[in-house]
């Protein structure tokens, strides 16, 4: 029995369209909003959303809750009604290995590795990037005076770029949880940066929104909690990594402003002294206030501190006022930056010291706080530190927890003697990995009650 | 300064700043342009004339009026005084000097260079008018003054030395204690701290401070040089006793010293010499006056007050603010540009017997040629007959000092200015005078700092509690008068209420004061009522609004508008760690049986809680499974407890039991185990 070739997961197709467009024969192809890839001809598209629709209507017999995924042999397809009408499917392919048995070969798809609730999550997240760059479909329409083609165009623009980005075999249950790293901080410290921002809103009204991040940790958020949620993805995934490449390739050369500070834009102004280029400065669209309100989102850094500054599109906006703020920030922000780090470092250092024998995922619903030690960074840019089949196993059993309100405990032994825990209490979750091969139930027990006490005294988690 | 109680600075408090709404500015309310003022009601005595002569003495804040030497009658009068006091005595000669002993049984008075006269009074103030004296030793030795240093203890100042007695009344005689020899030019004697300054040497700058503490016992401390501008030749006395005083500024002794300037381009300064216990006193500060001319000082407050006859005006001057440091000395400017004292008005009967009324309104002369100052802050203009205290009035320092920060910390070290600074600090949130979130916070700082210094003292020492005479802005202050005007101006923005209070909290947390639950609660319900939950969960994510009891339960009473507040409240009743009862009732009222089973079981009080709330809640659940899980674990615990799983009376479940047999039938039950 020997293995002759493998498929990966991949993304197959993902589209867009809307159920009312084009109601009678011969027009279906107004439905149509993005079809990926697009060089597939006009028919498959058509068709592909015809059998959409039919499934969407055909389920909507048996549930009330509309049509989540499709399993096929080769594919799943995964659906999703952002706004009323609008539907966005994405397809991907199920992993295969090609075995030759007993002279034939016979081709092994790997369904469970692909989990509905990433997937779900990562359609949904494709959704929701979309919206904080452009706001709602409803909202593009109603800006132009209901012409479709504007919505087209904003979606063949965004997604065309996005897509490229999907790191599709990379899912897991963080892309499930989709949270937001907070910073442990002291009182003090935290204090201060709250002190240090509201005299800062209080000198420049027109930024109306902040948010404060370490280390892509985030600190503080004036923005609500969801704004905040795709934000932070957008900040952790895209910008972040974007900014630091740039740097590392000396790619721009920003002058330093030589005033003892080390604060620069982000994206806003590349060059303080030329007050004709505001450099490439993103709009967002936020609902913290007012629905879809169009916002610059200047970002500004220094050493390991970062700020997010939302301004009115509607607020005039230009490189002296960032000469000002740079002014304001610079200092202020190196003095926090440095601050926090000697916290940090020590922090970082006492953990440290004692390095545990498991892997642990944290997930707070309520507040979006995740934590992990299964993943080596953060932003799953270098891996994890287990095998694959138990991040699955994760995965299979969140989607357990999740169907169930209940609180409560699962406990798995793998083939491969790992102990996989999963506790849910309350609106919290929490996963271990123990590599403890001679241990027996009672142990592992005991070790998770002992985990609990020392990681989660502060909070109201249940055994 | 009369001390205010806490309802009356309240009130206090609450006109002012009535005052200050109605007219949108203190200044235009009252003539309150002057900041500093006579005392109300002047000490009044006889003017001084030919038949009358007028003492002071300092020491004991008394003016005598002597009239034909005595025989007339003498009247005592003093702010310290209760009543005044009139006796006769002999006339036998003008009168140099006249002082009571501290116990007023000893009448002391100087009538010759060379004796001091000595009247004994009883308790009712009478005296038996039977003089004892007693006369300075050597032949060409000449009495320059003398001072009670003790009850019955008495030291003359004479040209050669100084010479200590005690007078031992029942006897009409004194004991010589001890004679020092030393040149003396004059002196000064600081009754409070028991200080008695010698001026020697032919330029009279060599200063000797000796003190009196003990009982019988003249302590000697180093002696210094004042340093002079200018040394005249030949040489002469140009130290002047009226250019020298000994005050207590902040709790520390300094020798003031008049600079007078060498040429008139240049201010005189006020020199500051600070006592030390061990070496020659040493020079700290110099205050720096830009002008030249008579000048009369008085402390007033901890505050150095220079009058300035030629200009009619006075100048403040607050060691406390900061100045410029050359690394030895520290030179101050005055706090504000010299200002004339208050008008003053007296009433006088009426010499018009035309004008119908008894009293006309007299505007007195000030900076007089007949005023005297005699220290700590005392006038008296001996032709009119006035004795005064000079008052510092901090209102319209509100307006004169426009920095926050200055004016604060001037404030703060001002007694019974706590209604001011809490003026100061709701005015800084008021719109339109609102100060910027870095000068409230520059505030706060030196709020807390002494509000933690306060704390720590009481705490060190909370025997002698509340000792400390200085302004204290605590957090209830803060909340009651300042925070306040929140709730009457509806126009301030809650962004900058939260603000506010978060650089208040801020502040308390650096100096590591626990903040009071109130304050967490103002700014939870500004968040609240403004629907920044997100921000609020922050707070509390980061523990910056700390645990507490009331403050779970603001939250769990928030969960209907903002379901995390549950899961807040929970974690934080966890934390407390004695809300283990709270707990219990959260879960139930949820309907959460197992988990409450649960919690109870992990922090190890299943053997205490109450079994009939747990059935009550698990029968009001009307789920039966949960029922019976429930009813069974206490039957389990009952067994545990007492080796029976039957419940006792006294836990009041019959009600529950019957139910349980009703659902469950009789088999159901946990056997009770037979007794063997």
């Amino acid at each position: 029995m020997t293995s002759v070739s493998n498929g990966s997961l991949s993304l197959l197709n993902f589209f867009v369209f809307n159920t009312e467009y084009g109601p009678r024969e011969g027009e279906e192809e107004k439905k149509l909003l993005f079809y990926h890839p697009s060089e597939v001809d006009i028919d498959t598209k058509i068709k592909r959303i015809g059998l959409a629709e039919a499934v969407v209507k055909f389920t909507e017999t048996f549930s009330d809750k509309p049509c989540q995924s499709v399993h096929n042999q080769k594919s799943r397809q995964l659906f999703f009604e952002p706004e009323p009408c609008f539907w966005m499917l994405m397809t991907v392919s199920i992993p295969y290995k090609e075995k030759v048995k007993d002279g034939q070969t016979v081709t092994e798809y790997k369904e469970d590795q692909v989990q509905d609730s990433v997937f779900e999550s990562i359609l949904k997240q494709a959704y929701k990037m979309f919206k904080l760059f452009n706001g709602t479909f409803t909202t593009i329409l109603a800006r132009a005076n209901g012409e479709v083609e504007s919505l087209r165009q904003r979606l063949e623009h965004f997604y065309s770029k996005y897509l490229l980005t999907l790191k599709l075999p990379q899912g897991d249950i963080l892309d499930v949880f989709n949270g937001i790293h907070f910073l442990p901080l002291d009182k003090n410290t935290y204090l201060r940066i709250q002190c240090f921002i509201n005299s800062l809103e209080a000198a420049f009204p027109f930024v109306k929104y902040t948010a404060f991040l370490y280390n892509e940790k985030l600190v503080w958020s004036g923005l609500e909690q969801d704004d905040m949620r795709i934000m932070y993805k957008y900040l952790t995934s895209s910008l972040f990594p974007t900014y630091l490449e740039q740097e590392l390739h000396g790619g721009s050369n920003r002058p330093t402003s030589g005033l003892g500070h080390y604060g620069k834009f982000m994206t806003g102004p590349p060059d303080l002294n030329n007050d004709k280029n505001m450099g490439k400065l993103p709009r967002v669209f936020v609902n913290t206030n007012e629905i879809d309100e169009e916002c610059y989102l200047i970002v500004y850094t220094a050493l390991s501190a970062t700020i997010c500054l939302l301004v009115n599109v509607r607020s005039p906006l230009n490189v002296p006022l960032c000469r000002k703020l740079d002014a304001v920030l610079g200092p202020q922000m190196t003095k926090l930056a440095s601050d926090i780090s000697e916290q940090y470092s020590k922090r970082v250092a006492a953990l440290n010291s004692t390095e545990p024998v498991f892997k642990y995922v944290y997930f707070n619903h309520m507040n979006l706080a995740q934590q992990t030690t299964v993943h080596i960074d953060l932003q799953k840019r270098s891996g994890v530190n287990i095998p694959q089949e138990l991040l699955r196993l994760l995965g299979d059993i969140n989607a357990e927890v999740s169907r169930d309100q209940e609180d409560g405990e699962t406990i798995v032994k793998t083939t491969s003697d790992y102990w996989v825990v999963g506790k849910k209490s309350d609106q919290r979750e929490f996963y271990v990995v123990i590599n403890q091969r001679s241990a027996n139930l009672i142990d592992i027990n005991e070790e998770v009650k002992r985990l609990c006490s020392t990681y989660l005294n502060s909070i109201f988690f249940l055994e | 300064m009369e001390n205010l109680t806490e309802a009356e600075s309240n009130q206090e408090f609450r006109g002012r700043l009535d005052r200050y709404l109605e007219s949108g500015s203190i200044m235009a309310v009252e003539e309150d342009h002057y900041y500093i003022n006579l005392c109300k009601n002047p000490i009044r005595f006889e003017p001084v004339s030919r038949a009358n002569n007028v003492f002071f003495d300092d020491a004991n804040k008394q003016v005598f009026a002597v009239r034909s030497g005595g025989a007339m009658g003498v009247v005592m009068k003093g702010p310290e005084e209760k009543a005044m006091i009139s006796f006769r005595m002999e006339d036998r000669g003008d009168i140099i000097s006249i002082k009571f002993s501290g116990d007023k049984k000893i009448l002391a008075a100087q009538r010759s260079i060379k004796t001091v006269e000595f009247l004994n009074f009883q308790e009712d103030m009478s005296t038996d008018q039977q003089e004892y004296s007693q006369s300075c030793k050597g032949e060409a030795t000449e009495i320059r003054g003398f001072v009670w240093t003790n009850i019955c203890e008495i030291v003359f100042i004479t040209s050669t030395g100084l010479e200590h007695y005690q007078v031992i009344p029942e006897k009409r005689t004194l004991k010589r204690l001890k004679t020092l020899s030393l040149q003396i030019n004059w002196y000064f004697w600081m009754a409070n701290s028991s200080l008695l300054l010698i001026s020697s040497g032919t330029l009279g700058n060599v200063l000797h401070p000796f003190q009196f503490k003990q009982p019988g016992i003249i302590t000697r401390l180093p002696k210094f040089e004042v340093d002079l501008p200018v040394v005249p030749k030949p040489p002469k006395l140009s130290l002047l006793d009226r250019d020298v005083l000994v005050a207590v500024i902040y709790e520390i002794l300094y020798i003031v010293v008049l600079r007078h300037p060498q040429s008139t381009s240049c201010g005189a300064e006020i020199v500051l010499y600070q006592l030390q216990k061990e070496g020659p006193a040493k020079k700290t500060d110099i205050l720096k006056l830009d002008m030249s001319g008579r000048f009369a000082v008085n402390v007033v407050d901890n505050l150095i007050m220079v009058h300035h006859q030629a200009s009619k005006t006075s100048v403040i001057f607050d060691i406390r603010l900061e100045g410029k440091s050359d690394g030895y000395v520290t030179y101050h400017h005055p706090v504000l540009p010299a200002l004339g004292i208050k008008p003053f008005k007296l009433l006088l009967p009426s010499v018009n017997m035309q004008a119908g009324t008894d009293k006309t309104e007299y505007n007195c002369e000030l900076y007089s040629a007949n005023w005297i100052v005699f220290q700590p802050d005392i006038v008296i203009d001996a032709k009119l007959g006035c004795l005064w205290i000079l008052k510092l009035n901090l209102d319209p320092l509100v307006t004169m000092i426009p920095d926050k920060d200055r004016l604060i910390q001037f404030l703060l070290c001002r007694r019974d200015s706590k209604p001011v600074i809490l003026f100061v600090c709701a005015q800084m949130l008021i719109p339109g005078h609102q100060a910027s979130l870095q000068s409230l916070a520059r505030v706060y700082d030196l709020l807390n700092r002494i509000y933690k210094q306060y704390l720590d003292a009481e705490a060190a020492d909370a025997s002698t509690g509340g000792s400390s005479k200085k302004v204290v802005i605590e957090q209830s202050d803060m909340f009651t008068h300042v925070f306040s005007v929140f709730e009457e101006y509806k126009d301030i923005k809650y962004k900058f209420m939260v603000a506010v209070l978060i650089e208040y909290i801020r502040s308390l947390n650096q100096f590591s004061i626990p903040v009071q639950h109130y304050l967490y609660e103002l700014i939870i319900n500004i968040l609240v009522h403004n629907n920044c939950f997100y921000q609020l969960h922050q707070f509390l994510q980061y523990h910056v609004l700390g645990d507490s009891k009331p403050l779970a339960c603001l939250m769990l009473s928030l969960e209907s508008v903002y379901p995390p507040a549950h899961q807040l409240a929970l974690d934080m009743l966890k934390r407390i760690q004695t809300a283990n009862e709270e707990i219990i009732e959260v879960l139930l009222s949820k309907h959460q049986l197992l988990p409450a089973l649960r919690f109870i079981r992990s922090v190890g009080i299943v053997d205490t809680v109450s079994s009939r709330k747990f059935l009550e809640a698990a029968l009001s659940t009307e789920d039966s499974m949960i029922f019976y899980t429930v009813f069974k674990f206490f039957e389990q615990r009952n067994q545990k407890l007492r080796g029976s799983p039957k419940f006792q009376a006294g836990e009041h479940c019959e009600q529950y039991v019957k139910q349980f047999e009703s659902q469950f039938g009789q088999e159901a039950f946990m056997p009770v185990p037979s007794v063997l």
